[in-house]
C-alpha cells in the first residue's frame, strides 16, 4: 500500500515538473516568434498542455478530495473560456486589419 | 418549473462541494442564495427575448471525445514544443477555410473550441458554413486531421429540432 | 526525504512559473501591437493562476483554489471587456446597435 503511494507520488511530481516545462516553453515562444499570429500558437501551448499537465499533477497530488474537486472545476473552466478569449484577440486582430504576413510564409522551404 | 428547481439543486450542489462545511448557517446560507440566483435568472428570462439553450449532447460519445481530444492535444503541444525550441524555427504559417457540418450553435462552438485548444490551429472567424482557421505549421495533411474531427463532433450531437 | 520532497517539486514549479512570467512580461512591454498587448495579458492571468494554485499547495493551504477560481473568471471577463473596448469604443451596448443597424 505504502509503495503504491509512492508510485502515485512519483507520477504526480513528474506530472507538475512537466507541466511548468511546458508552460515556460509556451512563454519562450511568445518572445521568440517573430509576429503576433505565431505568437497566439504559443500562448495556446500554455493554455492546453501546461494546465492539464500542472492540474492533473496537483489532482494526484493531493488524493481525491474537495480539492480535486476544485481543481477539476479550474480545469473546466479554463478549458472553456481559454479558446474562447484565444479566438476573440485573434477575431479582433482580424477586423482591424491586422492580416498574416506573407513574409513567414515557405521561408525555409517546404519541409513543414 | 422543473428546470428551475432542478437548477437550484444543481446550485446548492455547487455551493457544499466548494465550501465543504456543514453547519447549519452555512447550508442556510447555500440555500438561500441558489433560490435568489435562480429567481434572478427567472426574472431576466421574463424580461428580455432570451431563447433557452438545449443542451443536447450524448453522453457515452462526449465522454470517448474527451479522451481522444486530450490525446490529440498532448500530440500537437510535442510538435509545437520542437518548433519553439529548434534553432531555426521552421514555420509555414497558413491561412485556410475548413467546412463543419454541425447543425446546433452548441455543436459548432465545440468544434471551434476544440480548433482552438490543439496547438498548432486557431479559429479566427465564423462564417455560414466553414471556419477560418490558421495554422502555424501547415502541411496538407491538416485538412484531413480537421475533417476527422468536424466528423467526430457531429457523432456527439445529438439530434437537433 | 519523502515529506520534504513535495515542497521542494512544488518550490522548482514555482520558480518555473514565475520565470515563464517574466518573459511574458517582457513581450508585454516590447509586443509592438495593440493585440500583443492583449495577448500577453490574457497569457499572464493563466500563468497567475497556476501560480496561485501551486503556491496553495507549497504553503500547504489549499484555499488558495478558491481564489485562482475567482482569479480565473476575473481574467476572462477582463480580457472580453479590454477586446470589446477597443472594438466598440464603449463597454455598454448602445453604441453596438448603432453599429448593426448601419
Amino acid at each position: 500500500m505504502n509503495f503504491l503511494y509512492d508510485i502515485t507520488q512519483l507520477i504526480a511530481w513528474a506530472l507538475i515538473l512537466l507541466g511548468s516545462v511546458m508552460v515556460i516553453i509556451g512563454a519562450l515562444g511568445s518572445l521568440r516568434f517573430p509576429d503576433f499570429w505565431s505568437r497566439l500558437h504559443a500562448a495556446s501551448v500554455t493554455d492546453s498542455g501546461g494546465v492539464i499537465l500542472l492540474l492533473l499533477g496537483m489532482g494526484i497530488h493531493s488524493g481525491f478530495n474537495l480539492i480535486t474537486f476544485k481543481l477539476f472545476l479550474i480545469g473546466a473552466f479554463l478549458f472553456i473560456t481559454g479558446p474562447t478569449s484565444s479566438h476573440a484577440v485573434a477575431n479582433a486582430a482580424l477586423v482591424s486589419g491586422a492580416k498574416p504576413s506573407k513574409k513567414n510564409q515557405n521561408e525555409i522551404g517546404d519541409e513543414g | 418549473m422543473l428546470r428551475s428547481i432542478l437548477t437550484a439543486i444543481f446550485l446548492f450542489l455547487l455551493w457544499y462541494l466548494m465550501s465543504g462545511i456543514d453547519k447549519t448557517l452555512t447550508l442556510g446560507l447555500g440555500i438561500g442564495s441558489s433560490i435568489f440566483a435562480v429567481w434572478i435568472v427567472r426574472r431576466m428570462e421574463n424580461a428580455s427575448d432570451f431563447k433557452s439553450l438545449k443542451v443536447q449532447l450524448r453522453p457515452v460519445e462526449s465522454l470517448k471525445y474527451c479522451i481522444w481530444i486530450l490525446l490529440e492535444i498532448l500530440k500537437s503541444n510535442w510538435t509545437i514544443t520542437k518548433v519553439i525550441l529548434s534553432p531555426n524555427m521552421n514555420i509555414k504559417q497558413n491561412m485556410f477555410k475548413v467546412p463543419f457540418s454541425q447543425k446546433s450553435d452548441l455543436g459548432q462552438t465545440i468544434f471551434a473550441n476544440s480548433i482552438t485548444l490543439t496547438p498548432g490551429t486557431i479559429s479566427v472567424e465564423v462564417e455560414e458554413d466553414h471556419f477560418l482557421v490558421h495554422a502555424l505549421v501547415f502541411s496538407p495533411g491538416d485538412h484531413a486531421a480537421l475533417a476527422e474531427m468536424n466528423e467526430r463532433v457531429s457523432k456527439i450531437e445529438g439530434a437537433v429540432k | 526525504m519523502i515529506n520534504t520532497m513535495p515542497h521542494f517539486i512544488f518550490l522548482i514549479a514555482l520558480i518555473l512559473l514565475f520565470i515563464a512570467m517574466i518573459l511574458v512580461l517582457i513581450r508585454l512591454y516590447k509586443g509592438p501591437t495593440l493585440y500583443d498587448r492583449v495577448l500577453s495579458t490574457n497569457s499572464f492571468g493563466t500563468h497567475t493562476v497556476l501560480f496561485i494554485g501551486v503556491l496553495g499547495f507549497l504553503s500547504d493551504r489549499p484555499d488558495f483554489l478558491d481564489i485562482a477560481l475567482l482569479y480565473a473568471l476575473i481574467n476572462f471577463v477582463a480580457t472580453i471587456a479590454i477586446l470589446k473596448f477597443f472594438r466598440y469604443r464603449a463597454i455598454g451596448d448602445v453604441l453596438i446597435k448603432r453599429e448593426l443597424k448601419k
